[in-house]
């Protein structure tokens, strides 16, 4: 018998709330959650379930109140942030994917992966380099081109682009598919897929989508703070 | 990777039409600062145009611009015989309107004595003075020409010779006349006028003069003269220090205050407006900023993004603002100098203010939350 591998995504007792007193909203009770590298799962749940605050905690964006977050093998929060340099963090380790693709409008389509390389301290040729490599990988064609040229469907892919762009082993996905039709929305998640695979990476996809719901690895339904079973 | 730069680019016609409106605005702060050193330099020309080393005036008086001056003639005489007087020459300054095609202007009427201090020095066309009577030399500003003749005070003149530049401190153009014909302009009753005078038995003195001006020899002492001048009670004495001192003083200095905190206010305008800009441009990415923190962005990656826009509209707008009043300072009616002197500090100064009017789109693009470029 072997034993599993460490999940990349690993949350212990972590919980979040907002305001005080009677004013007091409790986001997510304490919460664990494991997700192992190489799966896509789905966080699903009406508004105000928590799934957006899940995403902001895995993001390292909203501090918790308690609990302990690792990622990739690195304690990010235990009781505290571990880490100084939180968009350093993220820069690092995690990918984000938004709903309306949140491209810089002013920048190409092949800038807009660029420039998260040269944050990461990338050189411009390096940077040029794997943006191209990048946008081959996800069959985006017109790299000069700006955002407002491209369909929605290619500025979702150059938002994967982006979000891949320093190998990052989490991608957390914002209702990805919310702005797109059913086949391009299946072909947004094929990618995710094959990015899941290819690269050894957990997805964590928050959806009301109902038309991707097959092609999660796991469904993770939030109701109230907390996780309930899929129905 | 340039994000300013980017940005501007995609926006280009509106960068482009806030850099014409932002020249406009400066280009009013370095008129005014032109302004003023034109006003300056007009006031001074009058002073500075005989190359006198002393200003001999009445008695009590600060004259002849700041107040009235008048002696007798004859006082250029005894001042020119002075231990430490090299030269001495009388002068009539007044101020004509005359009609031309239609058309009222005022000049500035200089009498001198051709030969001695008063002479005008810069004659750029046509001639010096060389009759006694009925010859003028004008500025060009007056739009007489060279030839044409220029009725005053019932005597026709003809215009011999011409100079640049030479104007009061109203930027009035001066014109140059030899002082017997100044005094009789001047002094001299015409007409019903003179009749009354001479029915009430008073005789009129008309040769008198405004100032006495004189040159010194090489290392004269002025001070040494000056006190020489006052021990006749009768007569003041001012080196051409205090003269140029006195003048800008009582004449230009509140043209300098009115001017200066008009340059202020317009200042203080361009940073609000600047600051303004800068806010617009900074709500209007408010979720490529989100994003880009998201993405990993440090703040100074999002401040330079927002300095370089303020710095680079405030430079492009100062250029082109600079550029346009230098173009157009010619056709003002009064003198208007752009020096480089001036120019550098404006920059400095546009440069302080786009740094501090980039303030506020700084504060507010550090406190965007990365959160939201989450949702929709």
């Amino acid at each position: 018998m072997t034993a599993s591998p460490a999940p990349l995504v690993s949350l212990r007792g972590v919980a979040k709330h907002y305001g005080e007193g009677s004013a007091r909203v409790d986001a997510l009770k304490p919460l664990d959650l494991d997700i192992q590298a190489g799966t896509v799962i789905g966080l699903l749940g009406p508004s105000g379930s928590g799934k957006s605050t899940v995403l902001n905690l895995i993001g390292a964006i909203v501090e918790p109140d308690q609990g302990r977050i690792v990622l990739d093998g690195e304690t990010v929060y235990d009781g505290g942030w571990c880490r100084r340099d939180l968009r350093r963090l993220r820069l690092e380790k995690i990918g984000f994917i938004f709903q309306f693709h949140n491209l810089i409008p002013f920048l190409t389509i092949s800038e807009n992966i660029e420039v998260v390389l040269t944050l990461a301290g990338r050189t411009k040729a390096e940077a040029r380099r794997r943006a191209a490599e990048l946008l081959d990988y996800l069959q985006v064609e017109r790299p000069r081109a700006m955002p407002s040229q491209v369909s929605g469907g290619q500025a979702q892919r150059v938002a994967i682009a982006r979000a891949l762009a320093n190998s990052p082993r989490i991608i957390l996905a914002d209702e990805p598919t919310a702005a797109l039709d059913s086949e391009r929305a299946g072909i947004v998640m094929d990618l995710l897929r094959k990015v899941a695979r290819d690269q050894g990476a957990s997805v964590i996809v928050v959806t009301h989508d109902e038309k991707i719901m097959a092609r999660f690895d796991a469904l993770h339904v939030l109701r109230d703070g907390v996780l309930v079973e899929p129905s | 990777m340039n994000l300013a730069i980017r940005d501007i680019r995609h926006h280009l016609g509106r960068f482009v039409l806030t850099c014409l409106g932002l020249a406009l605005l400066l280009g009013v702060v370095i008129s005014m600062i032109g302004i003023y050193r034109g006003l300056v330099a007009d006031a001074l020309v009058l002073v500075r145009a005989p190359q006198a080393d002393l200003w001999v005036v009445e008695g009590g008086t600060r004259g002849p611009f700041a107040e009235s001056s008048r002696l007798p003639y004859d006082t250029r005489n005894a001042i020119a015989r002075i231990a430490g007087i090299a030269e001495a020459g009388a002068v009539t300054y007044q101020s004509v309107q005359i009609e031309t095609d239609g058309h009222r202007q005022r000049l500035f009427v200089i009498g001198y004595e051709p030969g001695r201090p008063g002479e005008p020095h810069g004659v750029i066309e046509g001639q010096p003075i060389d009759r006694s009577h009925f010859q003028v030399i004008a500025d060009r500003r007056s739009g007489l020409a060279l030839g044409s003749t220029l009725r005053l005070g019932g005597d026709d003149f003809t215009i011999v010779g011409r100079t640049a530049g030479h104007v009061d401190s109203a930027g009035n153009p001066v014109i140059y006349m030899t002082l017997k014909d100044a005094q009789k302009l001047q002094f001299q009753l015409l007409g019903g006028a003179a009749r009354q005078q001479a029915a009430r038995g008073e005789s009129a003195n008309s040769n008198q003069v405004n100032a006495i001006l004189a040159r010194l020899p090489p290392g004269g002492d002025v001070a040494a003269t000056v006190a020489a001048v006052e021990r006749w009670k009768h007569l003041s004495a001012l080196s051409q220090q205090d003269q140029e001192n006195l003048l800008l003083g009582a004449v230009v200095d509140k043209a300098r205050k009115q001017i200066g905190m008009f340059t202020v206010v317009l200042l203080t305008v361009s940073t609000v407006i600047i600051a303004l800009i800068i806010h617009t441009m900074t709500m209007d990415k408010r979720r490529e900023i989100a994003t880009l923190k998201l993405i990993g962005a440090p703040d100074r990656t999002i401040l330079a993004l927002i300095v370089q826009q303020a710095l680079l509209m405030g430079g492009i707008s100062f250029v082109t603002g600079a550029g346009l009043i230098t173009a157009v300072a010619g056709y003002f009616p009064r003198r208007v100098m752009v020096e480089a002197g001036d120019i550098a500090v404006l920059a400095a100064v546009v440069v302080l203010v786009c740094a501090v009017a980039s303030l506020l789109g700084v504060r507010q693009a550090l406190r965007i939350d990365p959160a939201q470029a989450l949702g929709g």
